[in-house]
């Protein structure tokens, strides 16, 4: 996201924010490591000014953080982050909130494409649903309180892409992929350049409002394990979570319960609004499965490639503020 | 750690964001191979040809499907059907799917409880034959943006669950959904007299005990299991199938409303129910035998 913006010659300046250093050459971001609750955030944009802030590091992932750590990172960051948005005289004009369609849920009574005005149809059951929900409300009120503020949600369907690891694609990249018996669920993916493309977009063009960010078209489960060449284990249909269990202890296959649903009864939704503000997405939900197995293709022959870049605050510091380095200008 | 930076410095540095030329997008959707034709809605015109092809010889000589005012079913756009439903494990919905997609050549989406897309192995058969969860937003979709045919039972599990003392007496239509459904996506509603489906497996009684246990809408006692056995779950009696097609009913309302008069809607549901229930009647009234019509 920041390199995109970087080659913006109109976007001024930009400040990345992380738990972790950054894994990619970053030319002009200034970075900041904080805690994952961002209770620093109301200084820095004291001091800085910022008018924009992105809002990406929201956990969709169960499997990656447990239910405290989900808790303070999604409900008590967002908090601390739209506080600092909202403090008096504040000079932030937009927030950019990176969300999920997990919001809707997965249930048989649902619609075959959600609209961004539906409601999920089902009690949200699971952690990482209900922290979501959670953070839309936030959000909301806040966009309620600041109508002055250009607030964007982004709800984005599964993500596959060259570098993202979700339980989904964690399980396409094994010879055994889970899937629940019986059923064969229509599922909707959105690339990870789209991803970026996307909020990309929402900023430049100060987008408010909530919209859907998926792939065009629908994929039966049992088609994308076919085209990654991954076998399908089915679980069955009933004591699913308990038959999973071991299995994932094992390290076999990712099971969270969000999945469980998913893979019962897929979502679709849909992205007409986003469409009518000018974004359509370059890769469909087939084309976005393709991309993944090429870069997958790649991995098993070549190995994780290592990491280009590594971050190393003091050179960084050196390239961004000494006097020392001559910038060079009259390229184009 | 906090980075200092003021305005004159970015200033300066603006030069710098050509050092990196990052390759931009090009506008090109990249689509990607399919290796299956489901739709969307879980459809595959595959599993609706093979479908077809075995269930042709049950069509043809085992019901011996006779339909009458079948030119009153338009050749494009959206229009509702909506039919009697009847027999334990409902025979009238594949009759009218493969007669009209055999004879008119056009596709039908089925609308049907979500009970199906519950049900594991069942559901995905339904939906890959062409079986559509009745959401209304659903409905609007094939109906309106798609213009396809959709078929609605609006007697819903009513009409297949109702014992045989009660065979063809229409149940109530619901809530009048799918006049609704057809309002809002401004297309017609046909309705489809089916006579026949009844006597294929009438059901004597139901054990709503084990239907709850089991978790479906009800657990039917049919004719069919005390003649057959256990073949009997599946096994039709050859009752003669007509079917009469009624003419389109329109509404003169614009579409795509949030909401239409609950009076209109329930009046217009209930004008088609007696339509329907007469046009039953009728046609019993000229059947001279259950087997050959």
């Amino acid at each position: 996201m920041a390199q995109a913006l970087e080659s913006d010659p109109e976007v001024e300046m930009i400040l990345g924010m992380g738990t972790r250093e950054p894994s990619v050459a970053l030319e002009r971001t200034e970075f900041v490591r904080a805690d994952q609750t961002y209770s620093i955030l109301s200084r820095i944009v004291r001091a800085t000014q910022v008018d924009t802030i992105v809002h990406t590091f929201l956990v969709v992932d169960s499997t990656r953080a447990s239910a405290r750590a989900l808790h303070e990172i999604n409900v008590i960051g967002t908090m601390n982050l739209l506080a600092a948005a909202g403090q008096t005289a504040s000079p932030v004009r937009q927030v950019v909130v990176k969300s999920s369609t997990l919001v809707y849920g997965s249930a048989a009574t649902d619609p075959v494409w959600f609209r961004e005005e539906m409601s999920r149809t089902s009690p949200a059951r699971t952690r990482v649903e209900r922290s979501l929900l959670e953070v839309e409300g936030l959000v909301r009120d806040f966009a309620e309180d600041n109508p002055a503020t250009v607030v964007t949600v982004l709800r984005f369907a599964n993500v596959l892409g060259t570098d993202i690891v979700t339980p989904i694609s964690a399980n396409l990249s094994r010879s055994l992929c889970p899937s629940v018996a019986g059923y064969d669920p229509l599922l909707q993916f959105v690339e990870e350049d789209d991803v970026v493309r996307c909020l990309e977009h929402v900023t430049r063009h100060r987008v408010p409002g909530l919209y859907n960010v998926a792939g065009a078209g629908k994929l039966p489960w049992s088609e994308v394990a076919a085209m990654v060449g991954t076998r399908l284990l089915p679980i069955p249909p009933v004591a699913t979570q308990s038959v999973a269990a071991p299995m994932v202890r094992l390290g076999l296959i990712d099971f969270p319960p969000e999945l469980g649903d998913l893979l019962r009864y897929g979502r679709g939704v849909d992205t007409s609004r986003l469409a009518k503000t000018g974004f359509t997405c370059r890769y469909t939900s087939a084309g976005t499965v393709e991309n993944f197995i090429r870069a997958l293709r790649l991995r098993r022959s070549v190995g994780k490639p290592p990491a280009s870049y590594t971050y190393e605050q003091d050179i960084e510091q050196f390239f961004r503020h000494s006097s020392a380095v001559v910038p060079i200008s009259g390229e184009t | 750690m906090t980075p200092v930076a003021t305005g004159k410095e970015t200033a300066q540095r603006e030069q710098r964001a050509s050092l990196v030329p990052l390759p931009r997008p090009i506008d090109e959707t990249i689509e990607g191979e399919r290796l299956s034709d489901v739709d969307e809605w879980g459809r595959s015109e595959h599993t609706r040809a093979l479908a077809r092809r075995l269930y042709a010889p049950l069509y043809k000589h085992w019901f011996r499907v006779e339909w009458e005012g079948l030119e009153k079913i338009p050749k494009t756009g959206g229009a509702l059907l909506v039919a009697n439903h009847a027999g334990a494990i409902p025979s009238d919905a594949p009759v009218i799917m493969h007669g009209i997609e055999e004879e008119l050549g056009r596709p039908v989406y089925g609308l049907a409880d979500y009970f199906f897309r519950e049900a594991p192995w069942i559901g995905t058969m339904w939906a890959r034959a062409g079986g559509v969860p009745a959401h209304p937003d659903n409905a609007r979709r094939i109906l309106r943006d798609q213009g396809q045919l959709v078929l609605v039972f609006p007697e819903g599990t009513k009409g297949p669950s109702k014992t045989y003392t009660d065979r063809y007496r229409l149940r109530r239509f619901g809530r009048g959904g799918f006049i609704e459904i057809a309002m809002r996506a401004g297309v017609p509603v046909i309705p489809i007299a089916v006579v026949g489906a009844e006597e294929s497996m009438p059901i004597l009684f139901r054990v709503p005990r084990l239907a709850k246990l089991i978790g479906v809408p009800y657990f039917p006692v049919t004719a069919n299991m005390l003649a057959f056995g256990p073949l009997g779950l599946g096994l039709y009696f050859p009752a003669k199938f007509k079917l009469r097609v009624l003419d389109p009913v329109t509404f003169n309302v614009p579409p795509a409303q949030e909401r239409y008069s609950k009076s209109r809607v329930m009046e217009e549901a209930e004008t088609i129910r007696m339509h329907l229930q007469e046009t039953l009647y009728e046609m019993l009234r000229e059947r001279r035998s259950v087997w050959f019509g």
